[in-house]
């Protein structure tokens, strides 16, 4: 199993690892994937009032390229809008990482978190207006 | 401090091959230079050397396992050993019926000779093991039929190290008139076989899971009462017609040596790797949602395979590259399966993912064992802290109950 060496450096130094809190109305959680499968990512994001995210934190179950790949998009959300977070594309992330074939379902997981994390966000603070 | 990647890892998976041992080795050597005869040679004194050196070599093999050195047959190694005894033995019986026996968990080339024999016209039946892996006495007597003709079951497992009853299975067999092969491989040198004692026909061996050479083997095959067996490889007649091909003298040499060395030894030896398994199942035991597959009482001292829980598998594989471990999860093999043996247990595909088999041997120091607690601690707890099934787990959610989205 050869590994690039940006997803060995994520591997081995996860970046923005931890949990936000999800009952804050800023934040937003995308919880994607399933054991079974062998992968499971949870991603949340932090919103300033003018929609700008703060902070992104992540915590995967999953293979060295799946960890690596949500490692990526907390590093890559940070600062960006909403608009800008939601065109963020699975091929982008399996570029970056130089991830072979049989791994770009983790970039497409870490997609879909990105995703997950948005709507729920949406979701919560359309019930709050 | 743990990160050196100048070091070699430590090697901790001598049930999937051992180094051959120094004296060995040294025993080995002159049966490639200087007696290069051909054992079958009469007409001269080369062959004479060879042919002396192999039946030491053959008496060395049947003392360990208490056996007459006329039952042992040289072979290329327990898969061939495997191969010979069920197919030769279940083809030369074939009149008194075409159904074969096995347990779910044995070995790859004991369950690809009954799929074979299937293709033949044979029936076979793949018993499951109990949750810890042991056969059941009495589901091994009800599974056998009128016509079954042989039932093969290994000794020691290979990935969890569990040893089978063999006296009793081998009397169910006796009293059923059913052939009862026997694979060692993992047996000689860890667990007391006395084939004075034990009802069993045929048994294979290996030379390279104790300290020998690879590529060398045998099959024993009982004189009392007599046991036959067609040949699967044909030619000069050697091994009383058996087993033809001229025999790899320095390889026999090899594993002779190996074998005697194991029956000195293997009192003391064991004890010491006992306690070496037992310290690293105990420190390895600290952490939560540790699972040992595998019966711990009715097991070889040298085997530990447990399954680290909310830890996948690839990743604790890429965190664990200091030591030479194997996995049960499918990121190390060819297939996408996790380890059929642990399936077979009733274990989950996560925590058969998530397995790692320990196998300690002559080599293995204490020293290895605190690195390899250390490693795994800090290592394991890193995943989990990653993870966020760790966190559900810890909140007291149920991870079986969520609805998961399949992907």
């Amino acid at each position: 199993m050869a590994y690039s060496d940006k997803v060995l450096d994520h591997y081995e130094n996860p970046r923005n690892v931890g949990t936000l809190d999800k009952d804050d109305p800023h934040v937003g959680t995308g919880m994607v994937g399933a054991p079974a499968c062998g992968d499971v990512m949870k991603l949340q994001i932090k919103v300033s009032d003018d929609g700008v995210i703060e902070d992104a934190k992540f915590k995967t179950y999953g293979c060295g390229s799946a960890i690596a790949s949500s490692s990526l998009v907390t590093e890559w959300l940070k600062g960006k809008t909403l608009d800008q977070a939601s065109e963020i594309k699975n091929s982008a992330i399996a570029e970056e990482l130089a991830l072979p074939p049989v791994k770009i379902h983790c970039s497409v997981l870490a997609e879909d978190a990105i995703k997950s994390a948005i709507a729920d966000l949406k979701s919560k603070q359309g019930k709050l207006n | 401090m743990i990160k050196d990647k100048a070091r070699k890892p430590i090697y901790l998976d001598y049930s999937s091959t051992t180094p051959i041992d120094a004296r060995v080795a040294e025993k080995m050597i002159p049966f490639i230079t200087e007696h290069f005869g051909n054992p079958a040679s009469r007409s001269h004194s080369f062959g004479w050397t060879a042919e002396e050196a192999v039946e030491e070599a053959r008496d060395e093999v049947a003392k360990l396992v208490n056996a007459d050195p006329r039952e042992i047959v040289w072979t290329s190694g327990a898969t061939e050993s495997n191969n010979l005894a069920i197919k030769g033995a279940s083809h030369f019986y074939s009149t008194k019926g075409k159904h074969i026996l096995t347990v779910a968990t044995e070995h790859k080339c004991v369950i690809d000779s009954f799929r074979e024999l299937e293709r033949e016209g044979y029936t076979a039946t793949y018993l499951e093991p109990e949750p810890n892996g042991l056969v059941d006495l009495e589901k091994f007597k009800k599974a056998i039929r009128p016509d079954t003709v042989l039932a093969s079951v290994m000794f020691v497992n290979n990935e969890i190290g569990v040893i089978q009853d063999i006296e009793a299975l081998g009397n169910v067999c006796r009293e059923q008139k059913v052939i009862f092969h026997v694979d060692a491989a993992q047996a000689t040198g860890k667990v007391d076989i006395d084939l004075e004692k034990l009802p069993v026909d045929l048994m294979s061996f290996s030379a390279h899971k104790t300290y020998g050479p690879k590529g060398i083997g045998a099959l024993y095959v009982r004189r009392k009462p007599r046991i036959r067996i067609e040949a699967q490889m044909h030619g000069g007649g050697h091994e009383r017609g058996m087993r033809s091909g001229t025999l790899a003298t320095h390889q026999i040499v090899g594993m002779g040596e190996a074998f005697r060395i194991a029956r000195i030894e293997m009192q003391l030896e064991n004890e010491r790797i006992r306690k070496l398994r037992d310290k690293l199942l105990h420190g390895l035991q600290d952490m939560e949602e540790v699972y040992v597959n595998g019966d711990l009482k009715h097991r070889i001292a040298h085997n530990l395979n447990i399954s680290f829980n909310y830890v996948e598998g690839e990743s604790l594989i890429m965190a664990v590259k200091d030591i030479a471990v194997s996995s049960g999860s499918a990121c190390t093999s060819a297939s996408l399966e996790p380890s059929y043996v642990l399936r077979a247990l009733g274990r989950s595909d996560e925590l058969a993912h998530s397995s790692i088999r320990f196998s300690i041997g002559r080599f293995t120091t204490e020293a290895d064992v605190d690195f390899t607690i250390q490693l795994l601690k800090e290592k394991i707890y890193k995943l989990r802290e990653l993870s966020p099934l760790w966190d559900m787990f810890k909140d007291g959610i149920d991870i079986s109950k969520v609805e998961w989205a399949a992907h």
